[in-house]
């Protein structure tokens, strides 16, 4: 089904099951322990051994030698794959650095060896039996010293950097300006279930259960790397413990499982040790933000100008900080600018919202920073430079559709399209209401409680909404009883029940009666989960197949009755209906069932008009006026995201998205050894995020809003906005509570302590 | 981790015999630190002697008006202990502000005084350190130190001993009962226990090769108010950035011992002779010649603010 015009009136609006707060119908097997994550898939193939992947001691440089003879001799060790016999292997399109290295090694911790032996245990200790020479060579590994090297690179099929009228001078004459500079830490994805796979080959057949985002990128780069045909991989995760960007490409895990089965004859499994993970895989880089503004004395901004640096391996991508600035507030004169540098720590790629969580991180503390030169109140400033038009709209130099990533035809260029809905004043405005945010105060430092001094702030979210393709098969059995299958991942998000919802919907039928597969690459190829896209593609896939199914059914209705009026066929409780006709459906499916696949297409809506999400964020927090202890007391999010197919689970998603946003603004951070070139905290001891101490009162409101521009579900992303401007609403809070603004993320008390006001 | 072997130990003197006797033995109580040491192969003793089984887990008043407690009695129970609670609440709270429930639980008096740094390059066996590999050279200097010490450190070593306990138990002048080898017993002041690196950071305590910890004695209670604050980046589950163990009587004269700043405890006597002063006067005193790095400088001023928030809290 190709959607190229805006929704209209369709079964989903009945909202008798889309829109409900469902609980997550795969609950029970989390809250039991049953759901089969990849590791705990003993029971898919017999004599499963063993692998242990150990990664290289040094950032960059050659492996000179190898000693394996120590290692081999171990108890229980049955082989030891290394780059010198895993055969021919190439770089997936998706990955930067290869997942093995050697003899060139390109990052700390990248995978050198895997040894497979009989248990875990044996496998581990003769890893550490392997004697590796090296050769180290010279890195850079610190962004603010690479920083004036770096280099604009496109992303995402948008163009890296852009210009609207004529910034320079606009800023130069402005009566109220701002210039400042930002930076934002490296940061680990950490999520709860380690990257984990396991691996059997049956003849030239390769199978892996694994824990990944986006299925057929993992089918096709594994394919790419070994290079074997895309048909001989099949590529299983049902569930999986978190990803948050770390899961959406093919890893070291998946790889090296293969290779390792491929060499042991025998399944294998093999999962990273949680200290391997920070700089084997990938992480989200640090960024460095230089942001001018520009204002008349009315708080009209008349120039806006931010500029990002982040560092990767070559070939990898920018964390583009500015992007969002072209769109977020009005303003004649602008420009961005998103520069990558070349540093030899490990990969940069997708973590949570990329760009825009750093992005806004800085953009909205400069806002802050400017309505208080300003003298408005922050939120007045913002809604007083609300826009329903984009303002910079640079040509897109290819598709934005992420799975596709064609190149686009020659279109008409828009350079300003309309927003397809924004409500961004109104989240503000219904946000400080409830968060009672006329009991701040303007003037920074006056309110306390005890020893705690008190403050609060408030940000934008902001997020692209993105379409894709996305396919998904339905089949109804004679018990009336409806599957879904499609290869659409659940990350912890609950795409396994707001897919149940919409077939519920669709078919007029009970959750009872539904059963949802995914993750499965012999299922049709959906949107996957990642950049917030997943939740609207997918339902909006399995809406096409249902509405296949639907016909397929009203045509067997009619040939059962001819007068049968399919035009007004409804489907409820079970039946097909139309006048004083009705048919079960599961009569109709009959003894072989019926089977209906079908894909979502999107059209040019998402070029003619800019489909995106928004939110206010407000946060109280509680500064110690002797240590500088940072607390969070409160937060409120109200977010403006379309259709809210399950109050319930986004509710989830975007409370979860403004813990990490607390865990970014006040301790997420990769430490760089810049000797060693490697992060050196890399484990859950070292790298802090947040933990229920740390979030004592979140609340989420949904604005009541549909947008029928965006899909046929009328929804959007949710899973990214709640990152979105949250650690500037909690930077903006500290200010408010001690008058230090501290503009280098994590604010830790180490940057509040000589600045606190009260002596001691 | 190392193949070892494993015996449960049935009385202490045999437990400390067989640990002198066998090279590369060790005792295992929670296995806490151990455990996860060994996973790293930062520790890879051959043979672990279990010391579980020894009946060393009772708290009792002792003779002297004070508290034995044994050397394996839970974290988790002499937090709860209602004498500790009582007379000793520092003890507890110190013990509350450590780790999680779950750890409490299963590490025990002995192991919780023992647990070695945190210091992330001793975690990483590709790194060169000193405690791990004498010699190597020491990575945290020069490198990413936020956590280190700013006092009692050599050109060696710059680690902390992470223990919140300890630093308990340091303010309340315990004692740590012991039995050697050769069947004898002693005590050793905890001041004596931990050892600052010097030029062998390697050794980090006093104890003789099979010295078995039984027993930590702590004296007559001394009344007072009982505070320990931990300063940390995030509200539980982490280790302090510093900590202040205190005991502050009526007349503004106590005790104080700091976490995170030291290889050890850090206590300084002559300096809380000045509690009376403020904090200013007694951080001066107790971190007579601190040596920051660039990334730990923080803490000087840190401890200075903490202290008057902890002497704050008492005046009630
Ligand atoms: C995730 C995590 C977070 C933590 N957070 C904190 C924290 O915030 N604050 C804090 O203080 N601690 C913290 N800890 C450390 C914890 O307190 C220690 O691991 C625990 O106290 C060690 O006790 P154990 O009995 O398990 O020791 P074990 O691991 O069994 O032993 C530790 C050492 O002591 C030796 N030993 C044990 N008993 C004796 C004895 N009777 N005589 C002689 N030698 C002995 C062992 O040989 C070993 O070398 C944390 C630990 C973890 C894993
Ligand atoms: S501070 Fe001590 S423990 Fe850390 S690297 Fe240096 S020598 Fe090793």
């Amino acid at each position: 089904m190709k959607f190229d015009t805006p929704a209209t009136n369709n079964p989903i609006d009945q909202l008798k099951v889309v829109g409900q707060p469902v609980s997550r119908i795969d609950g029970p097997l989390k809250t039991t322990g049953t759901a089969p994550y990849a590791y705990d898939r003993h029971d898919v193939v017999p004599n499963q051994a063993y692998g242990y992947v150990l990664g290289s001691a040094i950032a960059k440089g050659r492996i000179d030698s190898i000693n394996l003879a120590e290692a081999k001799e171990s108890p229980g060790v049955i082989a030891i794959v290394t780059a010198e016999n895993a055969g021919k292997l190439s770089k997936g399109d998706y990955n930067t650095a290869l997942l093995l290295g050697g003899p060139e090694i390109q990052h700390y911790h990248q995978a050198i060896a895997v040894v497979v032996a009989e248990t875990f245990e044996q496998a581990r200790s003769a890893a550490h039996l392997i004697h590796v020479n090296y050769s180290r060579a010279k890195g850079s590994f610190d962004l603010a010293s690479e920083k004036s090297k770096g280099v604009p690179k496109d992303v995402f099929g948008t163009s890296s950097e852009s210009s609207v009228g004529n910034f320079d001078k606009a800023f130069s004459t402005a009566k109220v300006r701002l210039d400042n500079t930002y930076t934002t830490a490296h940061e680990s994805h950490s999520m709860l279930e380690p990257h984990a796979s396991v691996a059997a080959w049956d003849g030239d057949q390769l199978t892996i259960w694994t824990s990944n985002q986006m299925i057929a990128w993992a089918v096709g780069d594994m394919a790419k790397t070994l290079g074997v045909a895309k048909e001989k991989i099949r590529v299983i995760s049902p569930y999986i413990g978190g990803g948050f960007g770390a899961k959406l490409f093919l890893r070291s895990d998946a790889l090296m499982a293969a290779l390792a089965s491929r060499v042991a004859r025998r399944p294998v499994k093999v999962s990273l040790q949680r200290a391997l993970i920070p700089n084997n895989t990938v992480h989200r880089s640090a960024t460095i933000q230089r942001i001018r503004i520009g204002a008349n004395r009315d708080g009209k901004i008349t120039a806006i100008g931010h500029e990002s640096w982040s560092g990767n391996l070559p070939g990898g991508g920018p964390e583009a900080g500015a992007l969002q600035t072209r769109a977020l507030y009005a303003g004649a004169n602008r420009m961005t600018s998103n520069r990558v540098s070349h540093l030899d720590l490990p990969e940069a790629n997708a973590m949570r919202a990329p760009n825009e969580a750093p992005g806004l991180a800085a953009l909205e503390i400069a806002m802050d920073e400017m309505a208080e030169k300003l003298d408005m109140d922050p939120i007045q400033f913002r809604i007083k430079n609300d826009t329903q038009i984009v303002p910079d709209y640079p040509p897109r130099p290819a598709s934005n559709d992420p799975q596709t990533k064609k190149p686009e035809k020659n279109e008409p260029h828009n350079p300003h399209p309309p927003f397809s809905i924004r409500q961004l004043s109104k989240c503000f405005e219904i946000g400080a209401e409830r968060f009672g945010w006329d009991k701040r105060l303007s003037k920074p430092g006056q309110l306390s409680d005890g020893r705690w001094m008190l403050g609060m702030g408030v940000a934008s979210a902001f997020r692209d909404n993105v379409v894709t393709k996305s396919a998904a098969r339905v089949i109804l059995d004679r018990r009336g009883h409806l599957t879904v299958e499609t290869d659409m991942t659940d990350i912890g998000t609950g795409s396994y029940t707001i897919i149940a919802q919409t077939a519920a919907e669709m078919m007029g039928l009970p959750l009872e009666k539904i059963t949802v597969r995914l993750g499965d690459s012999s299922f049709p190829v959906s949107a996957g989960s990642g950049g917030q896209w997943g939740g609207n593609s997918s339902t909006s896939g399995v809406y096409a197949a249902c509405l296949k199914l639907r016909d397929a059914i009203a045509l067997l209705a009619k040939g059962q009755k001819s007068e049968f009026n399919i035009t007004d066929a409804v489907f409820t409780d079970g039946f097909i209906r139309s006048g004083s006709h009705s048919f079960l459906l599961a009569e109709l499916a009959g003894s072989r069932g019926l089977v209906a696949e079908d894909a979502i297409e999107f059209g040019d809506l998402d070029k003619r008009f800019q489909q995106s999400t928004f939110g206010a964020h407000f946060v109280e927090v509680g500064v110690d006026r002797f240590t500088a202890e940072i607390r969070v007391r409160r937060m409120l999010a109200v977010c403006a995201a379309g259709r809210i197919l399950n109050p319930k689970t986004a509710r989830s998603q975007v409370i979860g998205a403004m813990t990490m946003g607390v865990g970014a603004a006040l301790m997420e951070s990769l430490e760089v050894d810049k000797r060693f070139g490697y992060f050196v905290n890399h484990d859950l001891a070292g790298y802090e995020v947040p933990v229920h101490a740390d979030i004592p009162h979140q609340e989420v409101i949904f604005l009541d809003e549909t947008d029928p521009i965006s899909s046929p579900m009328k929804a959007k992303g949710v899973g990214e906005l709640g990152i979105c401007g949250a650690a500037a609403a909690v930077a903006n809070a500290i200010y408010n509570a001690t008058g230090v603004r501290v503009r280098d993320y994590p604010i830790t008390l180490d940057k509040l302590i000589e600045k606190m006001p009260i002596k001691v | 981790m190392k193949a070892f072997t494993y015996d449960r130990a049935t009385s202490a003197a045999e437990a400390a015999s067989a640990v002198a006797k066998t090279t590369g033995s060790k005792f295992i109580a929670g296995g806490t630190n151990l455990l996860d040491l060994m996973k790293l192969q930062i520790e890879t003793p051959s043979h672990l002697i279990d010391i579980n089984d020894l009946g060393l887990d009772q708290i009792e008043p002792a003779t002297n008006g004070g508290l034995r407690i044994g050397a394996l009695v839970r974290n988790t129970d002499l937090a709860a202990n209602e004498y500790v609670r009582r007379d000793y609440a520092v003890l507890s709270r110190a013990l509350l502000a450590g780790a999680s429930g779950q750890l409490r639980n299963q590490a025990t008096t002995a192991g919780n005084l023992l647990q070695r740094t945190r210091c992330p390059y001793f975690y990483d066996t590709n790194m060169p350190c000193n405690k791990r590999e004498p010699g190597r050279g020491c990575s945290a200097l020069g490198g990413y130190s936020r956590m280190h010490a700013i006092v009692g450190i050599s050109d060696a070593c710059i680690a902390t001993h992470p223990s919140d306990m300890a630093v308990a138990m340091r303010l309340l002048d315990a004692t740590v009962e012991t039995v050697r080898s050769n069947g004898l017993t002693r005590t050793i002041p905890i001041v004596e226990l931990h050892r600052l690196p010097g030029n062998t950071p390697n050794i980090e305590h006093t104890l003789e090769p099979g010295e078995l910890i039984t027993a930590v004695l702590l004296p007559k209670p001394s009344g007072g108010t009982h505070i320990y604050r931990k300063v940390r980046d995030r509200a539980s589950y982490a280790f302090a950035l510093v900590s202040v163990a205190a005991i502050i009587q009526p007349d503004g004269s106590g005790k104080v011992a700091l976490g995170g700043v030291a290889h050890k405890p850090w206590r300084v006597e002559s300096a809380e002779r000045k509690l009376q002063r403020g904090s200013k006067a007694v951080t001066k005193e107790l971190l007579a010649n601190a040596r920051t790095t660039h990334d730990n400088a923080f803490k000087v001023q840190l401890v200075e603010r903490t202290l008057a928030s902890v002497l704050n809290d008492a005046k009630g």
